[in-house]
């Protein structure tokens, strides 16, 4: 039997920290297995702005920080034979290749073998006429900026196979991340359902990074976690069927513990028994975790059911433009001058835009855009108010006057009010759809 | 029920984290205790996540149950104004939700505390 594959997570999202893979490959050498690192920098807007930053530079359109993600470990990764494995091509996989190669040039180190994956890009003219069909006439009246196909692990393991040390893909599904190394480690079939369901939900508690080990978890009183300022990211030790047992880098803070588990098992889970990917229906009905050491849980009982056969495409599109302005009240009667200043930028651009207003300190995230829920609440005295309005609306210069009328309440408005702060930034808007996954050939190839 | 009881609030019996997809916002709920979650599950129902999240307008609520997890995942449709790219909130995923889902009052038996 094949060991175990060590997967380690470097970043859980784009704006993830770039201190975090360095413990992790330290981790993942000391231990003298099989290993890799995965990074997952996308998301569904994050692609968008990659392709509108590619239209205007042919080199531009991957993750901005991937410099500083790879840098503090690439060195080491290449000597231990660590692979790298990452969505951080975003737009554009081939010119993170080169920067890739660039950033070994400047470091000083060999070059590595490294596979670009291609297959997700669907913004083309030739893949217009399946769009249409999968959205319909909504398609027509959009400007797209991306429109990406969720592809999964496959070509990943074929380019691993292929001798690749790093891989540098586009829009894969995140788990798919980690499915890939493991298939390509353990020479699974891609109709291997249970063992790819199994190494999916690896990958799934690994996506999010420090999710899974005391980030985005602590509760003071609640739920507390040592060394909260530097959790460890996750590890994820993958045995030949597919269970895995969770754990973190040496000498960090966080914890992984039964509770961290079962919350980044079910984050963004709709039906537990179906959870689907481009690889598999991975089914965590009958799942169970169990603390085997401590901060290392195993996670065991996941079933597989056989991939879906249609593939999920994210189309991205500009949408107007959102204004929000700002300004604080504090002190007596706080609470009722903010909301006499919401009344006042209602009423000055009634009929022109539908504002939406939050009373930061009252009632804000909860609520609804309507405004039912601030209705629903009666005027208290808090003391230290911020008000927000925002809308939004297709010409920039009506969208303007929402910031224009918060800031003239500096002296416009009520009694005391400070600390203006407004913006008005172009909107993404997202439309999704499924294609049959005939229609999306996916392949690999070595960078030059 | 007969026996006396005491309201409680969720938070205290369970935690859980919000997820978004688009338009739909699922959010876990986690018995801090295993013997907690026969009560969680007889009070904790869809109706009575409809009804926090009611200012929303959820569309549909279902709730799937997780035994060995002592864990229940409510998924919420059209709750999030559009979602992340159309919402105005300033939380357009709608991450916090989870803690207003766990401001939901419990009905704890105060005869048979462990």
């Amino acid at each position: 039997m094949a060991a175990p594959l060590l997967i380690g997570a470097g970043a859980g999202f784009s704006g993830d920290r770039v201190d975090a893979a360095g413990p992790v490959v330290r981790t993942l050498a000391a231990r003298r297995m099989p290993a890799c690192l995965i990074y997952e920098t996308l998301a569904e807007r994050t692609l968008a702005l990659a392709q509108l930053a590619r239209r205007s530079d042919p080199e531009a359109g991957y993750e901005p920080l991937l410099p500083d993600l790879l840098a503090p470990v690439l060195g080491e990764c290449l000597e231990h034979g660590i692979r790298i494995v990452s969505n951080f091509g975003a737009a554009n996989p081939p010119a993170a290749a080169r920067r890739i190669l660039a950033l070994a040039r400047e470091l000083g180190l060999r070059a590595p073998r490294i596979a670009i994956v291609r297959g997700d890009d669907l913004s083309s003219p030739a893949h217009r006429a399946m769009l249409r069909e999968a959205i319909g006439p909504r398609l027509d009246e959009i400007e797209v900026a991306s429109a990406n196909a969720y592809i999964g692990a496959e070509p990943i393991a074929a380019a691993l196979a292929a001798g690749a040390e790093i891989v540098v893909a586009g829009r894969v599904a995140d788990p798919s991340l980690a499915v890939g190394p493991a298939m390509a480690h353990h020479g699974w079939r891609a109709d291997d359902w249970t063992r790819l369901a199994r190494a999916t939900m690896a990958g799934h508690l690994l996506e999010c990074g420090a999710q899974v080990t005391g980030g985005y978890f602590a509760d003071p009183g609640m739920k507390d976690v040592p060394d909260v300022h530097e959790p460890g990211f996750p590890i994820a030790q993958v045995a030949e069927d597919g269970s895995c047992e969770v754990f973190k880098a040496d000498h960090t803070g966080g914890c992984v513990t039964l509770r961290t588990v079962k919350e980044q098992l079910l984050y963004e889970v709709h039906d537990p028994a179906a959870y689907l990917t481009p690889d598999v229906i991975a089914d965590i009905a009958e799942a169970e975790v169990s603390e085997v050491a401590p901060d290392r849980v195993r996670l065991a009982g996941v079933r597989g059911h056989p991939r879906p056969d249609r593939l999920k495409v994210n189309v991205c599109f500009e949408d107007g433009w959102l204004a929000e302005g700002e300004i604080s009240y504090a002190g007596r009667g706080a609470e009722a001058r903010a909301r006499l200043a919401g009344d006042i930028v209602r009423r000055r651009l009634a009929g022109m835009l539908d504002v939406r207003i939050d009373l930061i300190g009252c009632v804000s995230v909860f609520a609804d855009d309507a405004g039912r829920m601030k209705e629903r609440i009666e005027p208290g005295d808090a003391r230290d108010v911020r008000m927000r309005a925002a809308a939004r609306h297709a010409d920039r210069r009506v969208a303007e006057r929402l910031a224009r009328e918060v800031t003239a309440l500096y002296t416009c408005g009520p009694a005391g009010g400070g600390g203006v702060r407004t913006s008005v930034r172009a909107r993404l808007d997202t439309l999704s759809c499924f294609v049959p996954r005939e229609a999306v050939p996916t392949s690999f190839e070595m960078a030059a | 029920m007969s026996a006396a009881t005491r309201a409680v609030p969720l938070y205290r019996l369970a935690h859980g984290r919000t997820g978004d997809k688009g338009n739909r916002s699922n959010v876990s709920v986690i018995a801090y205790r295993p013997g907690d979650f026969a009560l969680l599950v007889a009070q904790v129902t869809e109706a009575r996540v409809a009804e926090a999240f009611a200012h929303r307008r959820p569309s549909q609520v279902r709730r799937y149950l997780l035994p060995k997890l002592h864990a229940m995942n409510f998924v919420i449709d059209d709750v999030l104004d559009g979602g992340v790219n159309g919402s105005l909130n300033l939380d357009s995923h709608g991450k916090s939700l989870a803690f207003l889902l766990l401001d939901m009052t419990i009905e704890v038996p105060t005869l048979e505390e462990k």
